[in-house]
């Protein structure tokens, strides 16, 4: 399989030049180029290597001829009966070339010798010929052994006596965390854009991007950090890659999945999941799905599964094509443990070190439509919709895996839809219940609280102040104990913020305050917490403010102009704000100070994807980085030196630079002034003689000198007339 | 044709009334500026064109009626009747006593500019796309667009005193290479000793105007990427400054070819403008109109925007055409400009002083 792309062509030259040889690009199946052989257009193909081995294979020329071992012994007069029933087995497999079967004959007893030698039309049908007859059983005493004739060197050569492999040395595998020991403490990111993938370092004090790494066609689809950042993966035909390392990325692993079209980590990056799903020749059976993991570091394939989509979806009556990924969801933590997979009244809970099934079964919850693991414990929660009309209550309800026990449930009425929040450290959950009022023809929403790591699970019910409002988005504070929500009606609802512990009652849920009319549709927390974002997507036209939550207070508002994605970098410093290729223009993205400055503006065409590198978690404890936070003038000091440094150097350059643009341009100017100096003459004559180019020597004219040159103009009319 | 003479009460001229000038992120250029609104044309400005005296511009529109302002206080002076079609480009003799204009319906045209006569009708076989008088205004040169089999071609006139000997021969041909893709603009060198072209296939080429040779080619590698749409020379015939639909402005040397500097926007550039007075290069344009959102009109980004023509940063931008720009000049005293939009409109905009006093 030769992957064909274009390396520098741009895709816009491609379609130039189709239109031009009036090809109908549309129509053109790529995968029936042929290339000449050797001409590869200047790209390198991956494929090569494998290309090569498969050569080496069928240099013998012998590929396809096998050997048949444990023949009867036979004498002249049944040579022929016998050379009968063997072609007729073989015949049976593949096509044997004519004059292919040849038994030798011992010279002086004219008797067989046990054995002959088939040879097929191709290696594939001798391969398959093999593999189907070794071990056929002419009759008690005679079972065929069947051998490629090519594997019989390597099989005399085996030593009488085994060896004990030899150890090989230790190689010092890179170091994959090396961007963690950034001098400057910067942050990666990783954007997509045309048919280029790049990183960049985030150098916020440069107010630029420093480039890292940067390759043209780097996917077929899309890239994606492993949860750890220590990997990058890529989407291929084959299937999927990781890239990583010290200095620059090298492919580390390859995970083969023809057509993968989506991946996903397990949350402590042990595993990858890849998925593949194939298209019914018949709209209407549901699609083919094969999901199968992976063994990152060893790129061992540990377990695969396939099936129709139903059986890795809750389907439902409305018929939802294919599956929802992620298919397996992974427990948190990050043992990497536990995965699980919710399908039509069944929740299947494997374990990573068997890859199979708890207890060998399938948890039967009947109508389940949805789970959500704890992000730091093995807890399951699901949700069961109403049944019945309405007689069977709905349910929430938390399970702890492997035990299956059931640790809290609540059952819940007249509901419409659920929807489950964890906290990030798992100490919450909030369930936002959708309940239909009493006709039945609206639904009002309120929150169900769950404190988990409290003795026998407490929940709390919240309604909003007014309860008929509409909840357009929520959010907990990462590691924190807040959670903000916008309520209420667009296009200017209003944004609350509430805490789950209070000064005077630590058990109740009070609220903090409420903005009213803000023009927000998304809330982002920055992942330390504190901070906040309420940004109005889609048709706000990207409106951001910047809001501290521990003082109540906006820090700034901004717009970014269209935009359509917004992303914390993973130490909640800097902030990316995109607008990516859904739209048409503007395409590029914005890094901002967490508290509301433009740093810096990059624009790019076509602009598909950014993600920043995540960060492991750091190894501080709780209690010393609230000691840090403390004596933070103590520590800033270091970095606000740097910081002045930097600055200074940067204008420093910026001077530089301006001034030597200047001189090139002064270059430019003088050169032209003598230049036009220099014809001045041949000018006058092409201008029959006029002598009038005084306001085109003057470059930074007066405004006194046009004054005489209106003077001058104005006589030659009155001549003229 | 006699001029239409046009009561100037009908010119709205307080300028408040559009003040929509908005301070974008970059500066605030509600200061700089005066706007003036002309209203005269009922379609699609294509060209803008100050008398090298400043006291007079004249536009063209898809309307076939290009028309003459008082460049001061945008007040009518009177309209060119006689074309049947769009007309594309016009411009305006050393003096001021000449106007030729080129147009869709196959022609270009000589005007007497005072008395708004038709002097000379240039025939082709196809639309006449830009024109230009050389040095001395004895030489004309005129581009034509592809059009069934005709190639897009350059097309050089002998201009003569007297209307009376004036002929409709070519003095000299020359061919697109590339014959199916529009030629936008076509402009003497120094001396006119050089012709410049730029058109659809983001060429730039210099011919010899003796022998109509292909001089020069812009390097492909640092050359426009899409179609360059407009051509703006400096007042020395020195440097040039080119727009694109890549969302680029270049500036070359026009005796080397060489790319001394570049200006990248967000929006394809239909026009492009260079101050006089200042460093500044004007940059006009905004999303196709066919692709203009309807959500929101700061989507088309239809600003007239200034850079530094040196630093190739942005400085700022003026606001206030509903429509893609297509057409931008400087007033040759540098211290007005006129916009023409999609939207019909002219802006004639006066700097204060502020604008004189920008540092970045």
């Amino acid at each position: 399989m030769l992957q064909f792309s274009f390396g520098s062509m741009e895709v816009l030259d491609i379609d130039a030049r189709a239109a031009k040889l009036g090809i109908d690009w549309s129509h053109v199946n790529l995968d029936s180029i042929q290339l000449p052989p050797g001409q590869d257009f200047g790209i390198e193909s991956d494929d090569e290597a494998v290309y090569h081995d498969d050569q080496s294979e069928f240099d013998t020329g012998f590929g396809n001829i096998i050997v048949v071992d444990h023949l009867p012994v036979v004498p002249k007069e049944k040579f022929e009966k016998l050379e009968g029933v063997v072609k007729k087995i073989y015949n049976q497999i593949g096509v044997i070339k004519e004059n292919g079967l040849w038994m030798p004959v011992d010279p002086d007893t004219k008797m067989t010798l046990g054995y002959c030698f088939i040879e097929f039309n191709s290696p594939q049908e001798a391969q398959n010929a093999k593999e189907k007859s070794h071990g056929y059983k002419l009759d008690k005493s005679h079972i065929f052994a069947v051998n490629m004739f090519d594997d019989f060197d390597r099989l005399m050569n085996v030593k009488e006596e085994w060896e004990p492999p030899q150890a090989r040395p230790f190689v010092p595998g890179e170091n994959l965390q090396k961007w963690l020991t950034d001098e400057k403490a910067r942050d990666q990111l990783v954007i997509r854009s045309g048919p280029d993938t790049e990183v960049f370092w985030n150098d916020a004090r440069q107010k630029n991007p420093e480039p890292v790494h940067k390759r043209p066609y780097w996917t077929e689809s899309y890239v994606q950090w492993s949860p750890l950042g220590t990997y990058l993966v890529t989407l291929h035909k084959q299937g999927a890659a990781v890239w990583g390392g010290a200095d620059t990325f090298t492919r580390l692993m390859r995970y083969q999945h023809s057509m993968v079209k989506l991946v996903d980590f397990s949350p402590g990056e042990k595993y990858l999941v890849t998925y593949h799903s194939q298209e019914p020749s018949n709209p209407r059976d549901a699609s083919k799905v094969e999901i199968r993991v992976f063994d990152v570091r060893t790129g061992r394939m540990m377990r695969d599964f396939k099936g129709s989509a139903d059986e890795f979806s809750i389907g439902g009556p409305g018929g939802v094509a294919g599956a929802s990924w992620p298919v397996f969801r992974w427990a948190g933590g990050k043992d990497d443990k536990y995965f699980a997979k919710l399908s039509k009244n069944t929740i299947s809970v494997y374990e990573t070190e068997t890859f199979s099934l708890i207890d060998k079964k399938s948890m039967k919850v009947d109508n389940v439509v949805d789970i959500c693991w704890s992000p730091t414990d093995s807890i399951l929660s699901l949700f069961v919709p109403e049944q019945g009309g309405g007689n069977q209550p709905a349910k929430v309800a938390l399970v702890s895996i492997p035990s299956k026990v059931e640790l809290r449930q609540k059952n819940l009425f007249s509901v419409s839809d659920c929807k489950m929040y964890w906290q990030s450290s798992g100490e919450y959950l909030a369930v936002k219940v959708d309940r239909y009022t009493k006709t039945k023809k609206s639904t009002y929403s309120g929150f169900e609280l769950f404190r988990i790591k409290e003795r026998d699970i407490p929940i709390e019910v919240l309604e909003l102040d007014n309860k008929n409002d509409k909840i357009i988005a929520f959010a907990w504070e990462p590691k924190g104990h807040r959670f903000a929500v916008i309520h209420g009606d667009q296009p200017r609802p209003d944004v609350s913020f509430y805490s789950m512990k209070t000064a005077q009652n630590t058990g109740r849920v009070s609220k903090l305050g409420t903005l009213k009319a803000k023009q927000a549709n998304a809330l982002f927390w920055s992942p330390t917490g504190k901070y906040i974002i309420l940004a109005g997507l889609k048709g706000f036209n990207g409106q951001l403010e910047f809001f501290n939550v521990d003082e109540l207070e906006t820090m700034a508002t901004a717009e970014h102009f269209m935009a359509t994605d917004i992303e914390w970098d993973p130490t909640g410093r800097y902030v990316a704000t995109a607008v990516t290729s859904v739209h048409e223009m503007e395409n590029g993205f914005t890094i901002w100070s967490f508290n509301g400055n433009l740093l810096y503006r990059i624009l790019k065409d076509h602009f598909f994807q950014l993600a920043w590198r995540p960060r492991p978690p750091s190894f501080l404890t709780a209690e010393k980085e609230e000691e840090i936070a403390k004596n933070l003038k103590k520590y800033s000091k270091k970095y606000e030196a740097e910081d002045q440094d930097v600055s200074l150097l940067l204008s420093e350059q910026d001077r530089e630079k301006r001034k030597a643009l200047n001189e090139e341009w002064e270059k430019w100017v003088m050169q032209w002034k003598s230049l036009h100096e220099e014809e001045k003459l041949a000018r006058q004559s092409l201008r029959d003689g006029e002598v009038s180019d005084v306001e085109e020597d003057e470059y930074e004219a007066k405004e006194v000198e046009f004054e005489d040159v209106i003077d001058v103009t104005e006589e030659i009319v009155q001549e003229s007339m | 044709m006699t001029m239409e003479c046009v009561n100037p009460e009908g010119l709205r001229l307080d300028g408040r009334q559009f003040n929509d000038i908005q301070s974008s992120s970059h500066q605030t250029l509600e200061s700089w500026i005066r706007p003036i609104l002309l209203k005269g044309h009922e379609r699609p400005l294509t060209c803008l064109r100050y008398n090298r005296d400043g006291d007079l511009l004249f536009s063209c529109a898809k309307d076939h009626n290009p028309t003459l302002w008082f460049a001061d206080n945008g007040e009518r002076l009177g309209t060119y009747r006689g074309h049947n079609g769009a007309v594309w480009c016009c411009d305006v003799s050393r003096d001021s006593s000449r106007l030729i204009t080129g147009s869709a319906d196959q022609t270009a045209k000589l005007w007497d500019v005072q008395s708004g006569e038709q002097l000379f009708t240039f025939k082709f076989g196809s639309t006449a796309r830009s024109v230009e008088f050389s040095v001395g205004d004895h030489l004309a040169v005129i581009t034509t667009d592809p059009f069934i089999e005709r190639t897009s071609a350059i097309h050089v006139k002998r201009i003569v005193e007297d209307p009376q000997d004036q002929v409709d021969d070519s003095v000299l041909v020359i061919n697109n290479p590339d014959g199916k893709k529009r030629i936008n603009r076509a402009v003497w060198g120094p001396l006119n000793k050089t012709i410049v072209s730029a058109g659809e296939d983001a060429v730039i080429r210099i011919w010899d105007t003796e022998t109509g040779t292909l001089l020069k080619e812009s390097d492909e590698e640092v050359g426009h990427k899409k179609a360059i749409t407009s051509l703006c020379k400096a007042a020395d015939d020195s440097h040039f400054l080119t727009g694109s639909l890549d969302n680029t402005a270049k500036l070359w040397d026009m005796r080397t070819l060489t790319l001394i500097k570049s200006y990248t926007t967000v929006v394809p550039v239909n026009a492009v403008a260079m101050s006089p007075l200042l460093n500044h290069v004007m940059l006009g344009g905004g999303q196709d109109a066919s692709a203009v959102t309807t959500t929101d009109h700061r989507a088309g980004n239809f600003e007239a925007k200034f850079y530094d023509t040196i630093l190739q940063e942005e400085i700022g931008g003026v606001k206030g055409h509903f429509g893609p720009i297509n057409a931008l000049a400087f007033n040759p005293d540098g211290k007005s400009f006129s916009s023409g939009g999609e939207d019909g409109y002219v802006r004639l905009h006066h700097f204060d002083s502020n604008y004189f006093n920008i540092k970045i």
